[in-house]
């Protein structure tokens, strides 16, 4: 599967980011219906509480704790892991690009792509290290 | 109202807000926030932290199109991305220590400009040969396919373009929208990029954005399941069916009536955050 520095053309690179992002956004949508019906079934018939803001509870904002939850299949948690997917689906097409300016040893365009997932890792998980 | 129902209104709400922000180019966002803080009454972070969640979704899938068919303009993108998610996080920033009565009057603002800023008649002021050597230097130029072949073009004004990158940036991250109109007329007006580059680099670059401000949102708690569901889906598919129309549909009179609504929309938001009712 390994290919040459040659293989990477523009054209193989732009069919890569094209099916990342359909398919980041396909199955994140997939999750995010499935958990909705489940919340559907099991809150349907509740009152919407969303006038007076009271921030999520901790297990709904933390990635590690939302991915431990989909586990014991919380319909909340299920459709908060399928957000996480599609929020992830930017990111890892940086990270693909990223790769694929290194194998074009486009030496530049790497260190961009550094620059551009280093602050969207911060973003994602900034909340350890600046609180 | 049960949550069954008000999540099935929310949907079919969100539906026409991604049709219209896909028929007009304006983004479902810009509907979304004052659809969920006018008429459902939502507090305007969790409507912020849902409408961000349905930006990526559109702008990825939108542009899984376009980057396969070689209009998107992959450096150009990554490149003015440093600035877009650096204002993201600098918007999302302010957003969290703003009082969200503020937060609503500086919507109503940037929703009029940006309605203006559709309705005026773009420019295309591709066409000038000159080198440019900071854009020689990141090998920006590049080329499109049209009909004849691939066209080529160059791209101009650097510095500009990318402070203007960091606004869009930042005007995304402090109020969950993807800004396309503000990325647009960077592209545009000052780096002289041609139309369709234009326009689907800046959707390419959207997703990105949104990413770099709703970790910061997630983990504020502004992001809640039940109300960002309907929204992502109903935004994803009213978009979908949008980008199937717009082939046939006639826009202009379309564009007119949209700017309208959005225009009523801006005034509401003012005067209920001047009023401190958000």
């Amino acid at each position: 599967m390994a290919r040459s520095k040659r293989e990477w053309t523009e054209e193989y690179v732009e069919l890569v980011v094209g099916q990342l992002l359909r398919s980041g956004v396909i199955i994140a949508s997939i999750i995010v219906f499935l958990g909705g019906i489940l919340y559907l079934i099991r809150y349907g018939a509740d009152y919407p509480q969303y006038r007076i803001f009271s921030g999520e509870p901790s297990d709904l904002r933390n990635v590690h704790k939302i991915i431990i939850d989909v586990f014991l299949r919380r319909s909340r948690d299920i459709i908060q892991f399928g957000l996480l997917l599609l929020m992830m689906t930017p990111v890892a097409r940086v990270v693909f690009l990223l790769v694929a300016f290194a194998k074009q040893r486009d030496r530049t365009y790497v260190v961009i792509s550094v620059i551009v997932l280093t602050i969207l890792l911060f973003s994602l998980v900034g909340r350890y290290l600046y609180n | 109202m049960s949550v069954l129902e008000f999540t099935s209104l929310v949907w079919a709400g969100s539906f026409f807000a991604g049709l219209l922000g896909a028929l007009t180019g304006l983004g479902g966002g810009v509907v979304v926030v004052p659809l969920l803080t006018l008429v459902f009454g939502v507090d305007i972070r969790y409507a912020i932290g849902a409408s961000l969640v349905s930006v990526i979704a559109t702008s990825s899938g939108a542009a899984s199109a376009y980057v396969e068919e070689g209009y998107t303009n992959i450096r150009i993108g990554i490149f003015l991305e440093i600035a877009t998610t650096l204002g993201a996080v600098f918007g999302a920033f302010l957003a969290i220590r703003m009082h969200t009565s503020l937060l609503a009057i500086i919507f109503g603002i940037v929703l009029i400009h940006s309605a203006y800023l559709s309705l005026r008649r773009r420019r295309d002021r591709s066409g000038d040969d000159r080198i440019d050597a900071m854009a020689a230097r990141l090998r920006l130029d590049g080329s499109f396919p049209e009909p004849q072949g691939r066209r080529s073009y160059h791209v101009h004004a650097v510095p500009a373009g990318f402070g203007l990158m960091f606004s869009a940036g930042t005007i995304s991250g402090l109020l969950g929208i993807g800004s396309g109109a503000v990325k647009v007329l960077a592209m545009d007006h000052f780096m002289r990029i041609p139309f369709k580059v234009s326009t689907t680099t800046s959707n390419f670059m959207i997703g990105v954005t949104a990413s770099a401000s709703v970790g910061i949102y997630l983990s504020r708690g502004y992001v809640d399941p039940g109300l960002a569901m309907p929204v992502m889906l109903g935004v994803l598919t009213g978009a979908l069916l949008g980008a199937r129309i717009l082939v046939t549909a006639k826009t202009r009179l379309l564009r007119l009536i949209f700017s309208m609504v959005i225009f009523l929309l801006a005034v509401e938001m003012i005067y209920n955050g001047l009023t401190g009712r958000i």
